[in-house]
């Protein structure tokens, strides 16, 4: 029996359930606080930062007088418009919240002390907080680099749309929009920045997810050398995309350790997290469908906004959103004429940055909703309209050039609809509905691009292209292995999974697997752990790694048990010469290759093998399916039932597979019916609160039921598909859809998320109202 | 989200209280369970410059069951409540309504008496004293007085204490046995402030209302008493139909104000719901043989 | 410095004499002052629960409480739940369960349960549940954190052998 494939309890849990975690507040013993004062305002000219006459105080001043320079996100494309995020603002304030200065002081308290004792003078412009205002007729601009307040653009037609929509049967429009949210960790942002007499470096400990891509950033901008600088993420609280950007934060803090030579710690508070931090979703998407009389769908025309704040993250750029949902709208669904225009919108807000499942949710939302809207005009089943347009031959390419590798679309959809029992819902609906209650069922089908290199993020033309993944492999002279990854792991379990897959190559135990990740010092230079892909990349480079490894621990078992190296078996920490009795342990091959290498002719002494991986990707797909209960009364909706079926390739540890699918659907339970940033008129935040920002609890989200399918793609060694962000993808989609089929006998659909209680009312008041005209 | 430097004391008795109120004067605040008012020194919206913790006062906490009032020490836990505080309809209703208070954790700290005296537009514990008319014994310099709930809540954070004065018991009358009572709430997430809330007590007799007590939450600065819907409830049916009737009234008598989380209009609407299902629970209530 | 007080409470059965700020409250003392870094600050305001800790054997949130009027009492963290090497059966059941993937909510789930079980060993399935909405935890999606504070309210039932 192999490793892979088996629940293994996780190798990283009993240190955290013990309380024995190191998380970067843990490691700030002995470092001064750091606090910023940050921008009350939204928008305006900053007059004069008064400092008080006591105190550690740094500004704008103190950074340029340094020669610290700006954060540059760059994106090669004619389109896209280059504005610098200074560290702390200079001049002028862009969102409220953005940082003017900063204080150090003995402890967090009276830092905050001190902050407050600041105090910013601010000649207040009017901001621009939404979409619509910052691309209506006259708006004022954000920043003067992107007039009409438009950072980038993409565009594409392919020649027929308009043809084909000229000979539709059926075209359906719709206008959808996800409020701005929050990817909320657990764990904040938050540094500590050591500053080593004796070197004169600094090491900076950081809640992040792409510690190498920090540094890189870091030195950039404060124009020192990445030697003189280490970067740590110790056990990381949770990122979901909020940890993967450079944020001034992190500049100003490194700055400060090297300024005063003494180690300094920012940890983020909750308040500030809201404030500061990245912001996701908040897009409007007006998507327009051609169908056949069958319902086979013909074209998609669609405007695509995305509100990306007031700065362009670092290193994705603020083209992720747009771009991707420029690229990846078609989804699973077979279709060749596609027009799309896809802008990533400025405003006064803090920046947009990547957010478990990024565009997908909504182009999700967007090709659902459609196929819902156009079985409803045509009379045709839900299921079977998207039985009629789903892709089912592989390789597929789409209409904007993607390659699909073989899923399973169609098979897991099928699969969900069978274990739903639809035609059994449905009579539940109708006999809840004769009692005054209302049920629905709503369904969502989807790809999600993983495990991509550096072909995709090439493609989007980035001047900094992630993408591949190196690793070290290396078993020391007691047979002990250490993986050294370039990936960051913060929670998905990476680690035992990446021992799984080393134990069935090497023959050793996985709890003799060591995998090191997160510290610039000690792990190969890599991307960090996002966008899906540490299985599938990381754990290729792995795979081929202690492949190589495994090779060359045969070829020395075979000369010292005289056999050919190809009649070795590594198992259960012995070499075994095949159809002999002859034997020895993993660890006395280890051992004599590093003390008997002159024994081995034409091989390099000691056990140490690097490779790395740069996949184009694989796609992952699943079905939802969601039940919902809605109460018109109170207008909460209720999830009575969640099913998906998830076909993420081969499954390494079930468990953990599963464990990101549920926690996955749980984050877009609560982008389809609880969490939105709130601002009012003048651009500041209404929802600095968990009291008013509103992630769901234990009592909100069901059990979510999970069945799997594994298509085997060539596109991935490991065999797996990546499964981080899914449950995130299809969630909204199939909670919308749900909730929509309960609102059917009222004749109204909800089209925004959060589908709020108050939206929902609303929906319902307006429907009644044109019901009694209609009457009248 | 560190609170702003205070000086802390914690007196044993009310007259160390008292004494303590007299000298701190404006600057000085009582903590009781201190989740409501913790949470705002943390985002130092409030920055009392003195506490004055009532954690260690004896006297105040507590509960005391006089026959037909129930006396309660401002420093009685909400987790008290868990399980009935006394036999009969009021100890089961304050434990139905207690599970709507935040959360465990919460309820393990914070305080009735505090709760009262916060006056959270959307505070359980004040809608059962404005419903149930409860009494208030405030103590003070010149002595104590008794303030019944209709003059107690004078708006959102509001009440009758005075700055040198502190909430010492709650006199909760009680309700005779034969009543039945009902309690609903809705609320974004489990835990969550009220959006809306009603709590309700019926008496019935020969198929009729006997007698009502009606209160609706969080749509106005603070609990509110329906008297006329009670009055409008005595002798009729007593039936789901009656209910209905009476609570599409409610809409007409309160004036909720909109947030981020509800409109106004909403809000109104969902008054009404929330009080036909307290009164529906009350009514099912009666029916269960005691 | 603004002004100091002493404080004395026992901390996971040791007695600590501590001089700070009145506004210091009981999680960053238990954290900073005392260097148990195993309960952990989430939000500040009372909401997250990640640092639930046990005052006098009740799950309170440690944030939400001064240390100062911690006086006299037994606090037990996070720290306090296995004994060596062998697991709390919470701690056990988090872990055969998934109950947890990056670990910063842990901690305060953990005590949570801890303190709610040692008041009503019997809970149901639903108290469970409608316990367990105290805290938030962003990456689990909950459900293996209620299947496991349940198997352990079991196991601690003697209703179910340990794994």
């Amino acid at each position: 029996m192999t490793w892979v494939g088996r629940t293994l309890p996780r190798l990283e849990d009993p240190t955290l359930l013990k309380g024995g975690g190191r998380f970067t507040a843990d490691l700030k013993a002995g470092a001064w606080a750091v606090k910023f004062v940050r921008s009350p305002e939204a928008a305006g000219t900053i007059v004069e930062v008064e400092r008080p006459d006591e105190g550690i105080v740094f500004t704008a001043e103190d950074l340029d007088a340094a020669g610290v320079g700006s954060i540059q996100a760059v994106l090669d494309r004619p389109d896209y418009r280059r504005v610098p995020h200074p560290v702390l603002a200079r001049d002028r304030v862009v969102f409220a919240g953005q940082a003017v200065a900063l204080v150090v002081a003995p402890t967090e308290a009276e830092a905050e002390d001190l902050a407050e004792q600041v105090f910013v003078d601010i000649d207040t412009e009017d901001a621009v907080t939404s979409i619509e205002a910052a691309l209506a007729e006259g708006a004022r601009d954000v920043h003067p680099e992107a007039p009409g307040n438009v950072m980038v653009e993409g565009v594409m037609r392919t020649p027929g749309v308009d043809a084909a929509f000229d000979a539709a049967a059926c075209v359906v429009e719709l206008d959808l929009s996800s409020a701005r949210q929050s990817a909320m960790p657990m764990e904040t942002r938050g540094g500590v920045a050591d500053y080593d007499p004796a070197t004169g470096r600094v090491t900076l400990y950081a809640s992040v997810q792409m510690p190498h891509m920090l540094r890189t950033g870091l030195a950039d901008v404060l124009g020192i050398d990445e030697g003189d600088l280490r970067v740590v993420a110790p056990d990381v609280g949770g990122g979901f995309g909020q940890k993967m950007s450079l944020f001034p934060e992190y500049v100003a803090l490194v700055w400060t350790a090297f300024r005063l030579r003494r180690k300094v710690a920012w940890i983020e508070d909750r308040r500030e997290n809201f404030l500061s931090a990245s912001h996701a979703r908040d897009q409007q998407f007006t998507v327009r469908g051609a169908f056949d009389a069958e319902g086979r769908l013909l074209a998609v025309d669609a405007d695509l906004r995305s509100n990306v704040g007031a700065f362009s993250c670092y290193p994705v750029t603020c083209g992720v959103e747009p771009l991707m949902a420029f690229a990846e709208l078609p989804g699973p669904y077979d279709f060749a004429e596609y027009g799309v225009r896809s802008r990533g919108v400025t405003t006064n807000l803090s920046m947009m940055a990547p957010y478990r499942g990024v565009a997908r949710p909504m182009l999700t939302l967007s090709m659902e909703q459609l196929m819902d809207a156009a079985a409803e005009k045509l009379d045709l089943d839900p299921v079977e309209i998207r039985r009629r347009n789903l892709i089912t031959s592989f390789p597929h390419t789409s209409p904007t050039g993607l390659v699909y590798d073989e899923a399973s679309y169609l098979e897991a959809m099928e699969a969900a609809v069978t274990s739903a029992d639809i035609p059994g819902f449905r009579e539940r609906q109708a006999a809840a509905l004769a009692e005054g209650r209302y049920l629905g069922l709503g369904l969502s089908v989807f790809s999600e691009r993983t495990g991509y290199g550096t072909p995709a993020f090439a493609a989007r033309k980035m001047q900094i292209v992630p993408g591949y993944e190196t690793v070290d492999c290396e078993m020391g002279p007691s047979g002990q292995v250490t993986l050294r990854i370039g990936a960051s792991p913060h929670g998905q379990g990476l680690k035992t999974a990446l021992a799984q897959l080393l134990a069935d190559q090497l023959g050793v135990a996985p709890e003799r697997i060591r995998v090191i990740s997160g510290d610039t010092d000690a792990s190969p230079y890599g991307w960090g752990t996002f966008a899906s892909r540490s299985m599938v990349i990381s754990g290729g480079a792995s795979k081929i790694a202690s492949g190589q490894l495994a090779d060359k621990l045969r070829a020395i078992a075979g000369v010292l048990l005289e056999v050919d190296p190809s009649g070795v078996e590594l198992k259960d920490g012995l070499a075994l010469a095949t159809g002999t009795n002859k034997s020895l342990s993993i660890a006395e091959v280890a051992r004599a290759a590093h003390h008997q290498s002159h024994r081995f002719e034409g091989m390099a002494p000691g056990l140490k093998e690097q490779a790395f991986y740069d996949p184009s990707g694989t796609f992952s797909n699943a079905a939802h399916v969601c039940e919902v209960e809605l109460d018109p009364e109170t207008c909460g909706v209720r999830i009575t039932r969640f099913l998906v079926v998830e076909d993420a390739g081969r499954l390494i540890n079930p468990m953990i597979v599963d464990g990101q699918i549920a926690g996955g659907v749980a984050q877009g339970i609560a982008t389809a019916l609880y969490e939105e940033l709130v601002f009012d008129e003048f651009g500041t935040m209404l929802t600095t609160s968990l009291a008013d920002y509103l992630p769901p609890t234990a009592a909100e989200i069901p059990d979510i039921e999970i069945i799997h399918m594994e298509t085997i793609s060539p596109q991935t060694v490991t065999e797996a598909k990546g499964v981080g962000e899914g449950g995130t993808i299809g969630a909204p989609a199939a909670v919308l859809s749900a909730l929509n089929d309960a609102l059917r006998p009222f004749g109204t659909r909800i089209t925004s998320m959060p589908a709020t209680p108050d939206r929902i009312a609303a929906a319902l008041r307006a429907a009644r109202t044109a019901a009694a005209e209609a009457e009248a | 989200m560190k609170p702003a430097a205070f000086s802390y004391h914690r007196p044993e008795t009310i007259s160390d209280a008292l004494a303590l109120l007299a000298e701190h004067g404006d600057v000085g605040k009582i903590i009781a369970g201190g989740q409501s008012l913790v949470p705002s020194m943390n985002f130092r919206l409030a920055r009392p410059e003195t506490l004055i913790d009532m954690n260690a006062i004896a006297e105040i906490a507590g509960i005391e069951d006089r026959g037909d009032t129930l006396v309660i020490g401002a420093m009685t836990r909400h987790a008290a409540f868990h399980t009935p505080v006394c036999d009969g309809p009021t100890g089961a209703m304050l434990t139905r309504v207690v599970g709507n208070i935040a959360h465990y954790p919460i309820r393990q700290r914070g305080t009735f008496g505090g709760s009262l005296c916060h006056a959270d537009p959307a505070s359980e514990w004040c809608l059962v004293a404005a419903t149930f008319d409860a009494a208030m014994e405030i103590h003070g310099q010149d002595g104590m007085r008794e303030v019944g709930a209709a003059d107690f809540f004078k708006g959102t954070f509001t009440t009758a204490v005075g700055g040198d004065e502190l909430l010492a018991r709650i006199h909760l009358p009680k309700l005779p046995e034969g009543w039945g009572t009902g309690f609903y709430e809705f609320s974004r997430r489990r835990g969550d402030f009220a959006l809306a809330m009603a709590v309700a007590a019926l008496k019935v007799e020969g198929g009729k209302i006997a007698d009502a007590r009606l209160g609706v939450g969080a749509v106005a600065a603070h609990g509110l008493r329906l008297e006329t819907l009670e009055q409008a409830l005595t002798g009729q049916p007593a039936t789901e139909e009656t209910i209905a009737e009476v609570a599409a009234q409610v809409p007409g008598l309160v004036k909720p104000s909109g947030d981020i989380h509800g409109s106004a209009e909403y809000r109104r609407d969902l008054a009404q719901a929330v009080v036909r299902r307290a009164l529906n629970a009350a009514l099912a209530d009666c029916a269960v043989p005691a | 410095m603004t002004e100091t007080t002493t404080v004395t409470f026992t901390l996971n059965g040791e007695e600590r004499s501590l001089t700070l700020e009145p506004r210091q409250n009981l999680a960053d003392t238990i954290r900073d002052t005392c260097g148990l870094t195993g309960t952990h600050v989430g939000c500040e305001h009372g909401v997250c629960g990640a640092c639930t800790v046990l005052m006098d054997g009740k799950a309170v949130r440690s944030c939400l409480t001064f240390a100062v009027q911690a006086q006299g009492a037994e606090i037990e963290t996070v720290e306090s739940l296995a004994d060596g090497d062998t697991l709390h059966p919470l701690q056990q059941a988090f872990w055969e369960l998934h109950g947890l993937q990056c670990g910063f909510c842990t901690p305060g789930f953990l005590m949570l349960a801890a303190g709610a079980l040692r008041e009503n060993p019997d809970m149901s399935d639903d108290e469970m549940r409608d316990l367990l909405s105290s805290n938030l935890c962003r990456c689990t999606g909950y459900q293996n954190i209620v299947k496991a504070a349940r198997q352990a309210a079991e196991v601690m039932r003697g209703e179910r052998a340990e794994a």
